[in-house]
């Protein structure tokens, strides 16, 4: 294990000047000794030196050259008086005895995340370069005057000033998740070591922020020297909590983990510049390796004299001692790996999450290191900030070769994971972490402010697509969306919230061009072909991971598409086992799932839209919407809105139609961009919308509303149809919510509803016509025929009755002749179809029977 | 100044004599000095052609750290990586410091103080790139033979050896009617006279062809498409890496490092990493991608790149903008000319159908100029229906197009094809890269679908994804990657050309009926004669033409707009029925390929005419078509 470079000899040489001081608590707290990695002379494998901009705060930068190319003593790590109660990440510090209470008693956590239990001795500003003798580091009295080798911390000023920041920062405007319960007027760390004291969890998370607000000094410290600040702020953390609560029994040291450094950090824009620095970065875990045991401490026994001695791990490397100190033997020690001391470390990868990538390029990964609690804190495929230490190491110098690779090896320690999807896992909204600028928000709300707002963003939507502003104008409203009512107490579950659409109309209306540009427009959106899925594409599948060989759940369309948009191209050619996994989606908006052993119940909170062609290819007027494209009634009874997108077929749409087109093809891309609000306003809008604005029905609207829905009954009474169903109501209410959203308006008004109310009545009037009367008849959608039609049957059902009646008792009929009966009765034309109708409806009544090509009566 | 046999055969040393000479001058920007200084050689008239390429050069016969370029497409883009960018190290001699320049180096020299102050990091990015997927035969050798560089190591080889007539081609393309096998590369030194070299290299070049299947499980070297050869390289950036995208085609000149010692301290990091805590971090299977042996995939240290436009080695490398305007409307003059050459030459492939050589020369001049929001403009993918399923007709005409456009990959839409080829490129987050599918390929690459090898059987869950890919490559000019935890959209620009017997089932902008004007009976003999191949000097007219025609630009005048737009409320008028929006559009995409064909730059009213005329002509014969076949829909 012995690495040639690093030989333990050297180091005993400078035992003699190893500072022994005795410290005292307190502000002249003694030299708190950490070596910094450059220091070393041994190191092959030491920290990179940072580049010269960091080093330039550094006012260790003018010392001289000679300090680090000569075998310069340093501090033995065991040598160094194990009473000291700041003998802090020491695990030979770890005093055994109870009771167990007060900042002596509690054992220290070692900070493998903070690099290696090396120590920095510290340097006198004013002294001149430290000599070789290294004395200015033991030099307990000069105060104030110390720093911390190759920074500019001062320990005892720096933990002055987190003291200081600990017991007096205040918040009132806090509005982060955790700090809930939390009285927002009294210090809110000394709250939360109160939180530690009660629930025993040593570790404070600290906002940089916080930090920043404070005092921005301390902060730049924090930022540039986390190795040597950190500590510091552990060890004022721990001396302020014992003060308060000298009662209270840890399990170990209270750990300070800071997030939120600077602004979160695009991956990409990580450069040497940030080497040793705390970044907070932003991404997406892809791997998570094995539990990785990494020895802190290692324990050798002389096989002699049985002597023990720990050696510590010095940057990846355990010096073996080679002489027992006890009975002088040489190379008689050897490891005992069970008394050595090991801890946890992970290794994670982290990608860039797709958001943050410039176009054309692929994504980023970067290797972090998890370290005792944190391992395994972040599944593959959890989006989280990570706050850490960028690392760069050189690769491993091979002692056999004089040339080395010049590349380093980059990584980061962790200090501290938050999830940023954290909130999808339990809160009801979309965790769009979006955060807008004061600006953006002011922009936005000058846009909502606007008459026509709703115009303007319609007309935004897709302007390679023209006209249809109906459609558009529906499709609108979905993206925002109603508003999410819970009425599971009352055992009705949730309400769905989302807005279905469905598009028919005649192949080449850009149908799908408009799928597509929703798909793109919306962050969660998911874009399938009836063709092209199952049933399992759309849900779920459960399939065996390469990797783990276990059994796991592989999520479909519909349930990615979670809050967002499932935009289903040709609808219509979907299998009949696939379109019946949508029933529940659109309704109840789960996902049940009972296959392989895997019994759960997903959500699928998500908004469908559909485009489906008629099945004679062309759209025939002469036919009612369920005739034209196939699909059940139950399944289209769930759209919210049905339209049509036909030729509208006259001259000045044709003119400004081929205008459009043929801008399309010349116009530049700027030109055309002035015309409209550009695809990022209105994505930012949206995402506002859904997120801040949960309009509620004003008492006005919900009279409104029950007019509407009584309106849309009474059409219907007076020819005895239905003309609306609860559903249609639903629909309605949904329709105003979204569309008071579009205004930013916390209320729904009577315009939300009017504009509602015609919206569902246009889309009725395109999908509900009853093609033989001519009226809008909403039992199209709910029964799948119109009731003239079913009127119809009846009668004919009726009339055949009556002819089978007066042939008196005859217990089989020849099939054809009773059709040639009831013709020759009817007045009307009667088709075989009408008549096969008539039979069946007949025999639903068990009066007859139908077998081959004979009819028997029952009775 | 350095002399031209310096910068060509040692840069490093001008780039240290660089970077030596600021030492004294703090801030003197040597390296961007030094970036300009070889941008300023190659400027230079025909500079570029001495430098030698790694594209038909084996590696082998070029010296290390010399300069050398290599046409290229950027398949994966690996994580930027940290470097020694200054070094102070200890010369062995004088046992004196020496400040020392990391750039453009892999290794570095010996006894580094790593402790150093004036140690400087310095960031750069690693791009995986390979030969151009599906590059000619005849582009190869196109720019083989333009290539001037003294390749002369200490062997004799000679660099002419390159010069194969195209003849010679044409025997191989009668005998050899597998396309897969015909676009393997003639590059490598297989003549006669191929002189010696050490038993190393002989071994080698010896095993790479021949033993493909186990090369493949021991390097994959990801290409994407299947039987593809060439040398793949690591390509290190310095400056201006954000402007390089994926699938990008680029010429870059730069540094050939080969040290044996990059796959040496390979082979030690994977075998200590046990040992090692900080080697942990990269898997076995990691190791390998990321630094595989430099003898198989040399690294590369930029110097200067330029984006490959064409890829065309007959136009001037500078592409068309570049003040080339004598050799543009010399062209332009010809090219109504040529364009009446081409159309016979295709009428005679095509059966004798000069409707369908017609749209033939519409796809091929096609590009995507530009995208409105999703729509992409200017696609135009063409189904050529009624393909005849004797002689092999499909793969033969594969063929001819093969010998017009630069690059250019023949997919097979077998049942096995379909379900097992990886069409799209997947990240395999073990290796941490990307792999390659077929469907990865540079802008403008021609993608000749065979339908007719479709037969019957069932899609499995690959297939229907590779359809589904194959119908968005068509649809939206994107692939959408997968990068399993989520999916990413590349827009790509590639010309989809779909032969089917009936109607194709992916989705296709326009759809043509091949009529035959030959008997049945004669088809055979017909086809067999189809191989006659023009001229050489015809065939690069034609190769000349269709890659100028997609560079040109394009625009409507108003005058002209407004008559289109008339033109089309009449034709609304008489029946609406007669034609849809999705027809106008059409008809544009028709008429502007029309006019840049016949190399018009804009739009005018005769083009117009002659474009609607054309597609009357094509729907008619749909319609026809439909009624003699009855279930066509």
């Amino acid at each position: 294990m012995s690495s040639p470079l690093s030989t333990p000899g050297g180091r005993k040489r400078g035992r003699t000047t190893n500072p022994s001081t005795p410290s005292s608590e307190g502000p002249t707290s003694p030299p708190f000794q950490r070596r910094r990695g450059q220091d070393s002379s041994t190191g092959d494998l030491m920290p990179m030196p940072t580049s010269p901009p960091t080093d330039v705060l550094s006012p260790a930068a003018p010392l001289d050259n000679s300090l680090f190319s000569s075998p310069r003593p340093s501090v033995p790590p065991n040598e160094v008086d194990m009473s000291s109660p700041l003998m802090y990440g020491t695990p030979s510090s770890r005093v055994e005895g109870t009771p167990r209470s007060g900042v002596r008693g509690t054992p220290a956590r070692q900070r493998p995340d903070l690099g290696s239990v090396s120590k920095a001795p510290q340097v006198d500003l004013q002294s001149e370069p430290p000599s070789a003798d290294g004395a200015v580091a033991s030099e307990a009295n000069a105060g104030q005057r110390l720093v911390i080798w190759g920074t500019d911390v001062n320990v005892g000023t720096c933990k002055e000033k987190f003291q200081r920041f600990l017991q007096r920062f205040i918040d009132p405007s806090s509005s982060e998740d955790e700090n809930t319960g939390l009285d927002l007027n009294e210090p809110l760390y000394m709250q939360k070591l109160e939180e530690i004291s009660v629930v025993g969890d040593p570790v404070l998370n600290v906002n940089c922020l916080h930090v920043q607000s404070f005092d921005a000094e301390l902060y730049r410290q924090l930022i540039c020297y986390p190795q040597e600040v950190i500590p510091t702020f552990d060890m004022a953390v721990n001396e302020l909590f014992f003060e308060r609560f000298p009662d209270s029994i840890l399990e170990y040291q209270i750990q300070v983990r800071p997030y939120n450094a600077l602004k979160t950090r695009n991956m990409r824009n990580l450069n040497p510049e940030d080497i040793d620095q705390l970044i907070t970065i932003s991404g997406m875990v892809i791997r998570t390796s094995q539990l990785i045991p990494e020895m802190q401490e290692a324990f050798f026994q002389c096989q002699v004299c049985a002597f023990s001695t720990r050696v510590e791990v010095d940057r990846g490397r355990i010096a073996e001692p080679a002489v027992c100190r006890h009975c002088n033997t040489t190379h008689s020690l050897a490891l005992v790996h069970n008394r050595s001391l090991f801890s946890d470390k992970q290794m994670i990868k982290i990608q860039e999450s797709p958001d943050d990538m410039p176009a054309g390029q692929t994504p980023h990964t970067t290797v972090v290191y998890a370290h005792n609690d944190l391992v395994d804190k972040v599944q593959p495929g959890d989006r989280i900030n990570i706050t850490g230490v960028y690392r760069a190491v050189p690769m491993r110098a091979n002692p056999r070769q004089s040339n080395v690779k010049s590349v380093y090896k980059t990584h980061i320690d962790v200090i501290h994971f938050r999830k940023t999807d954290e909130k999808r896992l339990h809160g009801l909204d979309d965790a769009e972490q979006k955060l807008f600028t004061e600006e953006r928000v002011q922009t936005l709300k000058e846009l909502a402010a606007k008459p026509d707002v709703y115009e303007r963003l319609a007309s935004a939507l897709a302007p390679s697509i023209y006209e249809h502003e109906d459609i558009k104008k529906g499709i609108l409203l979905q993206l925002f969306g109603g508003t999410r009512k819970d009425f599971s107490q009352t055992g009705r579950g949730n309400f769905r919230a989302d807005v279905n659409i469905l598009l028919c109309g005649d192949p080449g209306t850009s149908k799908s061009q408009l799928l597509q540009y929703v798909f793109n427009l919306v962050p969660r959106g998911q874009y399938t072909s009836g063709k092209g899925s199952s049933a399992v594409g759309l849900t779920a599948y459960v399939m065996k991971d390469p990797e783990t060989r276990q059994l796991v759940l592989q999520t479909g369309a519909l349930v990615l598409s979670d809050n967002g948009i499932c935009c289903i191209d040709e609808f219509d050619k979907m299998s009949d086992s696939t379109r019946s996994v949508l029933h529940e989606v659109m309704e109840q908006q789960t996902l049940s799932i009972a296959k392989a052993g895997i019994i759960c119940q997903l959500n699928a909170r998500t908004s469908v839209l559909a485009a489906a062609n008629p099945i004679e290819s062309q759209w025939n007027p002469k036919k009612t919407t369920i005739e034209n494209i196939q699909l059940p009634h139950t399944l289209l009874s769930r759209f919210d809105l049905i339209f049509l997108m036909l030729d509208p077929q006259d001259e000045a749409y044709d003119r400004r139609l081929a205008h459009h087109l043929v801008s399309l093809y010349y116009q530049s891309e700027e030109q055309l961009e002035e015309e409209f609000l550009d695809m990022a306003m209105l994505r930012d809008y949206i995402a506002y919308a859904r997120t801040y604005i949960n309009p509620k029905l004003s008492e006005e609207a919900s009279q409104a509303l029950i007019e509407a829905y009584v309106d849309m009954r009474k059409i219907g009474s007076g020819r005895g149809m239905v003309s609306a169903y609860p559903r249609q109501l639903e629909s309605l209410i949904r329709l105003a919510e979204a569309h008071s959203k579009v205004r930013f308006s916390e209320k729904v008004e009577t315009i939300d509803v009017e504009e509602a109310k015609r919206l569902h009545r246009e889309a009725l009037k395109q999908s509900a016509t009853d093609p033989r009367t001519g009226f809008v008849d909403i039992s199209i959608l709910t029964t799948g025929m119109s009731a003239t039609a079913r009127k119809r049957r009846e009668e004919v059902a009726q009339a055949l009755k009556k002819v089978i009646q007066a042939k008196g008792k005859t217990p089989a009929m020849k099939y054809h002749t009773l059709l040639e009966d009831l013709r020759r009765q009817s007045e009307t034309a009667i088709t075989k179809e009408m008549f096969d109708e008539a039979l069946r409806a007949l025999s639903d009544e068990d009066y007859l029977t139908v077998t081959g090509k004979t009819v028997r009566l029952l009775a | 100044m350095p002399s031209t046999d310096d910068w060509l055969n040692n840069p490093l040393g001008v780039v240290e004599g660089m970077f030596a000479a600021s030492q004294n001058t703090p801030n003197s920007g040597w390296a961007a000095k030094a970036v300009a200084f070889f941008k300023d050689r190659l400027k230079e008239k025909d500079a570029h052609t001495w430098v030698p390429s790694l594209n038909d050069v084996p590696l082998h016969y070029l010296k290390p750290n010399s300069l050398v370029k290599f046409r290229c497409f950027i398949q994966d883009m690996f994580d930027p990586e940290f470097y020694m960018g200054t070094y102070e190290a200890v010369d062995p001699s004088t046992k004196a410091k020496v400040l020392r320049c990391g750039k453009y180096k892999d290794v570095t020299e010996c006894g580094v103080d790593f402790n150093s102050r004036s140690t400087m990091t310095a960031e750069r990015h690693t791009f995986y790139c390979v030969p151009i997927p599906g590059e000619s035969p005849w582009v190869k050798e196109g720019y083989a033979g333009s290539s001037q560089a003294r390749v002369v190591p200490s062997t004799s080889y000679a660099p002419t050896r390159q010069k194969r007539s195209y003849e010679e081609d044409d025997d191989d393309m009668d005998t050899d009617t597998q396309p897969q096998k015909q676009r393997e590369p003639h590059t490598g030194p297989h003549s006669p006279t191929e002189p010696h070299g050490n038993g190393d290299c002989k071994r080698r070049e010896k095993e790479a062809p021949s033993s493909q299947a186990a090369s493949a499980s021991h390097l994959d070297l990801n290409f994407p498409l299947p039987g593809e050869k060439g040398p793949s390289c690591l390509l290190k950036v310095y400056e201006e890496w954000d402007g390089f995208k994926l699938n990008e085609a680029v010429e870059v000149f730069g540094i050939l490092s080969v040290s044996p010692a990059l796959s040496a301290l390979a082979d030690e990091d994977a075998s200590s990493s046990l040992l090692d805590p900080a080697g942990g971090m990269e898997t076995a299977e990691e190791q390998r991608v990321h630094s595989p042996p430099a003898s198989l995939v040399p690294r590369l240290h930029m110097l200067h790149a330029k984006p490959l436009p064409h890829n065309n080695p007959l136009l001037p490398a500078a592409g068309l903008e570049d003040n080339n305007s004598a050799f543009l409307s010399s062209t332009l003059r010809e090219m109504a000319a040529v364009r009446a050459e081409l159309l016979a030459y295709f009428t005679h492939v095509l059966l004798g159908d000069a409707l369908a050589a017609e749209y033939l020369i519409l796809h091929l001049v096609s590009n995507v100029y530009t995208r409105r929001d999703v729509l992409p403009l200017g696609k135009f993918t063409l189904n050529l229906s009624g393909c005849p399923a004797v002689a092999s007709f499909t793969e033969r005409f594969y063929q001819i197009i093969q010998q017009l456009v630069p690059s250019s990959y023949y997919l097979g839409m077998t049942l096995q094809n379909m379900n097992q080829m990886r069409l799209v490129p997947k990240k395999d987050y073990v290796a941490n890269r990307l792999l390659s599918g077929a469907l990865q390929l540079a802008t403008n690459t021609s993608l000749f679908l065979d339908e007719s090898q479709l037969e019957q059987g069932q899609l499995d869950t690959t297939g229907v994804r590779n359809v589904t890919a194959l119908g968005n490559l068509i649809s939206w000019q994107k692939v959408d990657y997968d990068f399993s935890y989520h999916q990413m959209e590349f827009p790509c620009n590639i010309n989809v050309l779909i032969a089917s017997e009936g109607r194709s089932l992916l989705p296709s902008d326009c759809q043509i009926h091949l009529q035959s004007q030959v008997a049945p009976p004669d088809l055979e003999a017909y086809l067999g004669g189809i191989q006659v191949h023009p001229q050489a000097s015809q065939l690069n007219k034609f190769r000349m033409y269709l890659s100028v025609a997609r560079q040109l630009d394009y625009s409507i005048a108003d005058e002209v707009t407004k008559s289109v737009e008339d033109d089309f409320v009449d034709m609304r008028k008489d029946d609406p029925q007669s034609i849809s929006a999705e027809d106008l559009h059409r008809m544009l995409v028709v008429a502007r390929l029309l006019s840049l064909s016949l190399g018009q730059t804009s739009l005018s009213r005769d083009s117009w005419l002659r474009a609607k005329h054309v597609e009357m002509l094509r729907r008619s014969r749909m319609e026809q078509n439909k009624c003699v076949n009855g279930n066509e829909p």
